[in-house]
């Protein structure tokens, strides 16, 4: 009992020793906030949200490309249509149908690659939640698996 | 509460500088102010090392973040682990089968990480299983135990295992000698000198892949060999095991074990062993080993018998093993980072004799013999030696080296750790344990660059450490900062099991290298469900597959019918999640068996047995999102004459699909 004393009181010095000098500041960590204390950046755009697609890089076509309709067909089967209907009906998340009318095609294509992000910052991504109660998970799309996904969501929405 | 803090630390001022004018006696009054500091890793900061933990009894590996001492995970190897579904799904099952069917739980004791140039490379870690011998390897990719080889000839394994310095071999020497598995074992155990012989185990690595075969053992005198360790640098291609009972008793061995003045370090060129093996010199010994391997592609483990060993009788080659006498019951033989000093660890000795490696390659060219050991030449004792420490402490059992010139050596006797100087033998610090060290190990202590820096020393007994918990106590592990002349106790903590040895490793050798997910479009496991479109049940005569998937937050199917009695049912779980540290659980009411634990991407089996007729409800086990609770389905079971069709569903009450039976 008295050996567990003297340890606590050691043990009490040497945090207060750390905390009161300056020199041990680093090892007490830089004091970021947490990130769901942290404001919404005024630099996002809710229209095309976060990530690295813009409406350049993914270079819509007049017409669409079966290949990647049917890839983007087979990829959703194995990845998305657990939690998605292709109809405009909710399943754990939002039905596809429309979606494609709802949001410009480089929202979608950050949402489905960069979901974590888009859902603390976005607010009809937030809307969304407090409705499905589920956060998206990241599927780790690749560009190429996310842009054939988008096709598909263009066919499912009529797109010729 | 300032004033109090104030209080409480000038209490302690007064309470720490009362203990400086004295020698500390205990280890918490030998912990100093700054201790906290040193090892205070702030949330969300990771730690700078990995420490590899054997977990002793337990069978497994566990691992921890220094300096803080956090858990980061316990690594099923040798034993089911309930936590991980090893040894309960039926892809990891035959992981642990042996030649004498499924070893549920064994006694793993050391730990070494594989080497590139005498370094650690952060690839892989090996461990063995005691017991019934084994030696496995972890892939520290994916913190998974990737390959098990069991070892014949062998019992109590004990000296394993230990690495070359580019992980060409390692090696495994048996504790318990005894007959050759092929030979008739029916012997009087009396006959002990006349029938019983010691088997070293050299297990070659693939250099790419670390794929383990057992290329050859060598025959040697019945003895017990404790531990091993390779030469480096100037001593790479030789191999040091300590021998005790050299006096070849076989009962009462605290005693009759303890009869000779001075047992064996025994040297093996193995360079040498690998020529002879090439040169066909290995007589083909017929046995039975289990060799087990672990796939991430397929997700799950194959299990093959093998039949045949090379074998080498060490009578029969006089270069090939040579014995330096090394007083009273050697326990570690540890060889410092140049590969010159081998330090031999005499557990019931009163010094510590250090051997020199250039005068072992001089006594053996000018044939300073000192007789011949049941057909290996022995060495004499002051033609090897480089030195003794004299009076070092009580028990001496392990050596690891700093980057400085100086040695560490456990006293699990005298609960002490002593540090000396390499080159000229002094003690120069010492400090104790609570209580009875076994190993202890430095960062990179075993390599040919030791980090220094830390020192840990992991304990057999915690009586008055910690809140009592009954009549066992954890075993635990203290770190000490090595980097100062004197060494300084910083942390405490607790671990599973027997934490018998341990290695360090700089963290982002490994972090880099994360696997975070499996891919699922990679996933060949012959069960596998792409999809929920995939799902389905399928009978097979009285066998009923279940493909079934999980992610957040449901199974599909979630509903089944038509189990009959007599069904042996096997869920086939796919998890969907492409997200790290998702991972889904599965859980059936009934079970006798086990429940799931699936990473993303993997595909897991569990084997159900109905019992009863009724409804039976699944469910998820991992708390995997707000909707956890709601991850969950129901089965049918029903009488086995019923004509209930066989009928899955998800997201409807009517059945969607209808399999149609096959049949036999
Ligand atoms: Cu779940």
């Amino acid at each position: 009992m008295k050996k567990i004393s003297i340890l606590a009181a050691i043990a009490f010095l040497a945090i207060f020793e750390a905390c009161s000098s300056p020199a041990k500041e680093e090892s007490n960590g830089s004091h970021e906030a947490p990130k769901s204390m942290v404001a919404d950046p005024p630099s996002y755009d809710p229209d095309r949200g976060e990530g690295k697609w813009t409406e350049e890089n993914i270079n819509l076509k007049e017409e669409l490309n079966p290949e990647w309709v049917a890839s983007g067909e087979s990829i959703s089967n194995t990845k998305c249509t657990s939690c998605h209907k292709l109809t405009a009906e909710k399943l754990v998340g939002p039905g596809w149908e429309g979606v494609t009318k709802r949001r410009k095609p480089e929202w979608i294509m950050n949402f489905i690659t960069n979901p974590d992000v888009m859902i603390d910052k976005d607010p009809e991504a937030q809307a969304m939640l407090e409705l499905c109660l589920v956060r998206m998970p990241n599927q780790n799309l690749s560009d190429g698996e996310a842009r054939n996904i988008l096709e598909f969501m263009l066919k499912n929405d009529g797109a010729k | 509460m300032k004033n109090n803090l104030i209080t409480i630390a000038v209490g302690g001022l007064i309470v720490a500088s009362a203990f400086q004018s004295c020698k500390p006696k205990s280890t918490s009054q030998a912990v100093t102010g700054d201790a906290a500091s040193k090892v205070y890793v702030a949330p969300g900061k990771y730690d700078e090392m990995y420490n590899f933990v054997s977990g002793g009894f337990s069978g497994q590996l566990s691992v921890y973040g220094l300096p803080s001492g956090r858990l980061l995970r316990v690594i099923p190897v040798f034993a089911v682990d309930p936590e991980k579904g090893w040894g309960y799904s039926e892809e990891t099952k035959p992981m642990l089968n042996t030649s004498h069917g499924i070893m549920q739980w064994d006694d793993l004791h050391h730990v070494q990480l594989s080497k590139t140039n005498g370094d650690a490379d952060g690839r892989w870690v090996f461990v063995n299983g005691n017991n019934t011998p084994r030696v496995a390897r972890v892939d520290l990719k994916t913190f998974r135990t990737a390959e098990i080889i069991e070892l014949p000839n062998s019992s109590g394994n004990h000296s394993s295992p230990f690495l070359t310095e580019n992980t060409e071999y390692v090696v495994a020497g048996t504790r318990f000698s005894g007959p050759s598995d092929n030979a008739n074992g029916d012997v009087p155990i009396s006959s002990y000198k006349q029938n019983f012989k010691g088997y070293l185990s050299f297990i070659s690595i693939g250099k790419e892949d670390g794929k383990m075969d057992l290329a050859f053992q060598i025959e040697c005198p019945g003895v017990n060999f404790d531990l091993s360790r390779a030469g480096k640098g100037v001593s790479h291609g030789w191999f040091f095991f300590s021998c005790y009972n050299t006096e070849q008793a076989n009962t009462l061995l605290e005693v009759n074990a303890s009869q000779n003045d001075k047992d064996y370090v025994m040297a093996v060129n193995w360079k040498k062993a690998e020529e002879y093996i090439k040169a066909g010199k290995g007589k083909k010994m017929s046995v039975k080993y289990a060799h087990n391997t672990y796939s991430d592609i397929t997700h799950s483990a194959t299990s093959e018998m093998k039949t045949e060993v090379l074998v080498l009788d060490s009578k029969e080659f006089t270069d090939l093993c040579y014995m330096m006498p090394c007083p009273k019951s050697p326990h570690g033989c540890d060889v410092d980072p140049t590969g010159e000093y081998i330090v031999g660890s005499g557990k019931l000795a009163a010094t510590l004799p250090v051997f020199s490696f250039t005068k072992m390659q001089k006594a053996i060219a000018d044939k300073s013999f000192d007789g011949i050991y049941d057909g290996i030449n022995v060495l004499k004792y002051e033609s090897v030696l480089h030195g003794e420490v004299k009076k070092p402490g009580l028990g001496p059992l392990h050596t690891e080296f700093d980057a400085k010139g100086n040695a560490y050596t456990s006293f699990f006797v005298s609960s002490e750790i002593v540090k000396w100087n390499v080159k000229d033998l002094t003690v120069l610090d010492r400090v104790p344990t609570f209580y009875s060290v076994g190993h202890l190990c430095v960062a990179g202590g075993d390599s040919r660059n030791p980090i220094g820096k830390y020192l840990i020393a992991y304990n057999k007994i915690t009586k008055d450490r910690y809140l009592p918990t009954g009549p066992e106590l954890s075993q635990s592990a203290q770190l000490f900062d090595i980097s100062g002349d004197k060494m300084q106790m910083i942390l405490d903590f607790p671990t599973i099991g027997e934490p018998h040895y341990g290695q360090m490793i700089m963290a982002d050798k490994i972090s880099k290298n994360q696997v975070k997910i499996f891919k699922i479009e990679e996933n060949k496991n012959p069960y596998v469900t792409k999809g929920e479109g995939e799902s389905k049940v399928v009978r097979e005569g009285n066998k009923v597959h279940v493909y079934m998937t999980a992610i957040r937050s449901h199974f599909s199917p979630d509903n089944i019918e038509g189990i009959k009695l007599g069904d042996e049912v096997y869920f086939h779980v796919t998890n969907l999640e492409q997200d790290w540290d998702v991972p889904h659980g599965f859980a059936i009411k009934g079970s006798t068996n086990a429940e799931l634990l699936i990473m993303p991407g993997e595909t897991s089996t569990l084997k159900w047995v109905p019992d009863r007729v009724g409804i039976v409800p699944m469910y998820c086990t991992d708390f995997c999102s707000a909707l956890h609770q709601e991850m969950s389905g129901y089965v049918r079971v029903s009488p086995a004459t019923s004509k209930v069709p066989l009928q899955f569903s998800l997201g409807t009450n009517i059945p969607k699909v209808i399999t149609a039976e096959v049949t036999k």
